[in-house]
């Protein structure tokens, strides 16, 4: 369920990157939501070749559990990118903001 | 158990060539710089004319390495394998808890670090295939 929500999360930041660009730094956003998509395949593969079968049925907890997971990994990577985001300040808003403050 | 250690020890290594790879582009778009006004060429396209400098091609690297170790460092959090304190890894603990936590990352850390580089590499292939194909197309006599 978590390499599920993240695979959706990375073609979401990706579609969105293809529309508006990197003007926004959406990249990371894709190259963190990708990177982990990834890594959990392999996860996955290596579970499945233990679990076989079973690994496509799993407990209904245990999925509750990996899809809260999911949706927090997803609210970890957008903080992390809005952070980026920040601190690149493509449009200036943050240093123009500031220098307002400081008047 | 800490399999994205591997992703991020390479995720190091990749940052800290990226960035002298950084200086020594920087470095030689000045020598560039002063080549040309000795009526030479320039050995690179500019920026936003078809190339990609490899700095950049490398932090796409990075930027994965990164994002999945961080992401898969959280998940380890999550499930009580990584703890805030020292030594920070629940199966360092136990001695055969440790050798099972370095066999997984022996096999799927490394698979990880070797899938998402080999990923890169069809990123890179790629990209240089597309700029191949829009130098022609942007130059004067094509």
């Amino acid at each position: 369920m978590t390499l599920l929500i993240t695979v959706f999360a990375a073609v979401i930041a990706t579609v969105v990157w293809y529309n508006i660009g990197n003007k926004m730094s959406i990249g990371v956003l894709c190259f963190l939501f990708w990177g982990a998509s990834i890594m959990w395949f392999v996860d996955a593969i290596f579970e499945y070749a233990e679990l076989k079968a079973d690994y496509f049925a799993p407990a209904a907890a245990d999925m509750l559990n990996d899809a809260f997971l999911g949706l927090a990994v997803v609210a970890l990577a957008l903080v992390i990118w809005l952070i980026v985001l920040l601190i690149r300040d493509p449009k200036g808003t943050v240093r123009l903001s500031l220098r307002n403050m400081s008047k | 158990m800490a399999c994205f250690l591997v992703s991020a020890a390479e995720a190091v290594v990749v940052t800290a060539v990226a960035a002298a790879q950084s200086k020594k582009e920087k470095k030689e778009a000045e020598a560039g710089n002063i080549d040309l006004s000795e009526g030479k060429t320039a050995v690179l396209p500019a920026e936003g004319q078809g190339h990609v400098p490899f700095v950049k091609k490398l932090k796409w690297l990075s930027y994965m390495l990164w994002g999945g170790a961080i992401l898969l460092a959280f998940e380890h959090l999550w499930h009580g394998e990584v703890v805030p304190w020292f030594p920070f890894l629940t199966a360092m603990a136990d001695p055969a808890d440790a050798m099972e936590m370095f066999h997984e990352m022996a096999t799927v850390g490394v698979t990880m670090a070797v899938l998402i580089t080999v990923v890169w590499l069809i990123m890179v292939a790629v990209s240089n295939v597309l700029e191949k194909r829009e130098l022609p197309e942007q130059s004067p006599e094509a």
